[in-house]
């Protein structure tokens, strides 16, 4: 996957999770919450839906990485650069 | 002849759910979702654990735990049930406190709580939004040292009268005190105040009948009448459970069984480390509970008096009065018609907090007529709210932590689970035995309806990463 291909597979999850938010106008380098109603079991639901679509293990340690869209995509390239 | 209640099961499943409280049931949902093989066992033979009820002559239902839980359940249930289950759930306005320092009504959400605050306790405005959101800040990661009574004590100095508004409602739902973490209160109160206080139309046998049903939808095998009696371990692992005397396999075990009777029945003290059975026998369970059920004859009404009332004759809030055998602090929940659209009937159930030693040791004799003298006192405390209460009912009942502990096999009828500390514990089995977790009411802010719900979907996602793990490397 490219990166443009990961990013729009993140904001496929994340609005799936959190239908009633508008995700529009997210900015890629504010942490998600900062703009957006999700909360911790939200954060636990991606971590969950990555590993389900994906086989993707982010373990707890890293779950800060995951703060923005663009740091979430920088730390997925690498895991998903060859699906 | 016995009914053998685990005919045909298969002769080994992904993850076996000891229990079929609100935790289990969830956390089986999300794991069969996920597409794992799951087997629900259950011993009495209604699924729910304490989200239950039960039924009398005369056309009456009773709920046990149906008395109000935070908004976050709208979102708990659309995303980990299903969008029906979320519909159902209303509001409750009316929220009445009343007791010798204050009689009032609130919605009990974030703005009428503000109201309340301001033109009854006459606290400023700043002070109140610097109380919310310093509530609202609060993790449960962070420093626990303060207790609850340290931080009303920083907000409002020597005002019991505030302390009893917003202390009172929060140990009827949980049983916590002033000495609990700061933090187990700032995070359920929080939750509460969002938007005020919510439940099930339909009552708790409709819920529990939906998620029944899209237990079964998703694969789930349920049987219940099927006590657990060991959890089985071969070589530090998870090898299944006995129930009924038979051996099932399976790869994970998620216990939804009372924390201490997990460790210390269930998987036995000799497969821990010494370590960790001295950081399980620091954990306290929570305090049990009474309840008195007052069915109204067909035909007779009440008129509306709230949906909830937290009454009490004691001067101030007092931890310890609220649990004694003759305490005179009471939540009434009140079931109208509307409660089950299509019923012409009303019932009462009063709750207390309760101990269990006030109760375990009396005589048959002595036993009966303390039930007795529960169900007077609470019908005179009612007479207050419901002139003629005894010419409206015809269905009385009490249950006592013994029937607690009979129903939910929780050690000591343990109502609300285990204090803070029990939390950590929960977490740490799997570190303890891979592939052994439990889900349930701990820590406090894992209890109740909602966090119990969430604590199932948290399980849910680490049996998931551990059986994934399981055949990255098989």
């Amino acid at each position: 996957m490219t990166k443009e291909e990961i990013k729009s597979v993140l904001m496929e999850i994340v609005a799936q999770i959190i239908p009633d938010e508008d995700l529009t106008n997210l900015k890629g380098d504010i942490p998600i919450r900062e703009q957006v109603e999700l909360d911790s079991m939200d954060f636990l639901d991606i971590i969950m839906e990555l590993r389900k679509r994906y086989g993707i293990e982010v373990p707890e340690d890293d779950y800060m990485q995951l703060a923005t869209i663009d740091s979430s995509v920088a730390y997925l390239e690498p895991r998903m650069r060859d699906l | 002849m016995n009914r053998d209640w685990l005919k045909d099961t298969k002769s080994e499943y992904d993850v076996i759910v000891i229990g079929s409280g609100l935790a289990g049931l969830t956390c089986a949902n999300m794991l069969a979702r996920g597409g794992h093989s799951i087997l629900l066992l259950e011993h009495h033979y209604n699924l729910g654990g304490l989200a239950t009820w039960f039924k009398r002559k005369g056309g009456h239902i009773f709920d046990i735990s149906l008395h109000g839980f935070p908004v976050g359940m709208i979102k708990t249930c659309r995303k980990y049930w299903t969008p029906e289950i979320a519909d159902s759930i209303v509001q409750l306005k009316g929220i009445r406190l009343d007791n010798p320092q204050f009689s009032l009504t609130t919605t009990y959400d974030s703005d009428d709580f503000k109201r309340v605050m301001q033109e009854h306790f006459k606290i400023p405005r700043e002070t109140i939004d610097n109380f919310v959101s310093a509530l609202r800040g609060m993790n449960f990661y962070d420093d626990q040292t303060m207790t609850t009574r340290e931080l009303f004590e920083n907000f409002f100095p020597g005002r019991h009268d505030i302390v009893r508004m917003i202390m009172e409602p929060i140990t009827y739902a949980n049983g916590s005190t002033l000495d609990d973490p700061a933090i187990t209160y700032g995070i359920v109160f929080s939750n509460f105040l969002n938007k005020g206080v919510y439940t099930f139309q339909g009552g708790t046998d409709k819920i529990i009948g939906m998620m029944r049903a899209e237990l079964i939808k998703n694969g789930v095998d349920i049987r219940t009448k099927c006590l657990v009696e060991k959890i089985g371990i071969e070589d530090k692992k998870i090898a299944g459970v006995v129930a009924n005397g038979k051996m099932i396999k399976g790869k994970a075990v998620v216990s939804n069984g009372n924390l201490l009777s997990t460790i210390h029945k269930l998987v036995g003290d000799e497969n821990f480390s010494e370590s960790f059975i001295e950081e399980a026998k620091k954990v306290r369970l929570n305090n049990s509970s009474c309840q008195v059920y007052m069915g109204i004859k067909k035909g007779e009404k009440i008129d509306y008096i709230g949906d909830l009332l937290f009454t009490s004759e004691t001067e101030k809030f007092d931890s310890e009065e609220l649990r004694s055998k003759n305490t005179t602090s009471r939540t009434f929940s009140i079931y109208y018609p509307q409660t089950r659209p299509g019923s012409d009937m009303f019932s009462v159930v009063a709750s207390t907090n309760a101990n269990y030693e006030d109760w375990a040791n009396l005589s048959e004799k002595e036993y009966r007529a303390a039930k007795e003298n529960l169900v007077q006192r609470t019908l005179n405390a009612l007479e207050k709210y419901v002139p003629k209460i005894r010419d409206k009912v015809d269905h009385l009942e009490a249950a006592t932590p013994k029937t607690f502990q009979r129903y939910t096999l929780h050690l000591s009828g343990a109502s609300f689970g285990t204090k803070f500390e029990g939390l950590k514990v929960s977490m740490g089995l799997p570190k303890e035995i891979p592939g052994l977790f439990h889900t349930g009411s701990v820590g406090i802010i894992m209890s109740g309806w909602l966090g119990a719900a969430n604590y199932g979907v948290i399980v849910a996602h680490d049996v998931d990463k551990f059986l994934s793990a399981g055949v990255r490397n098989a």
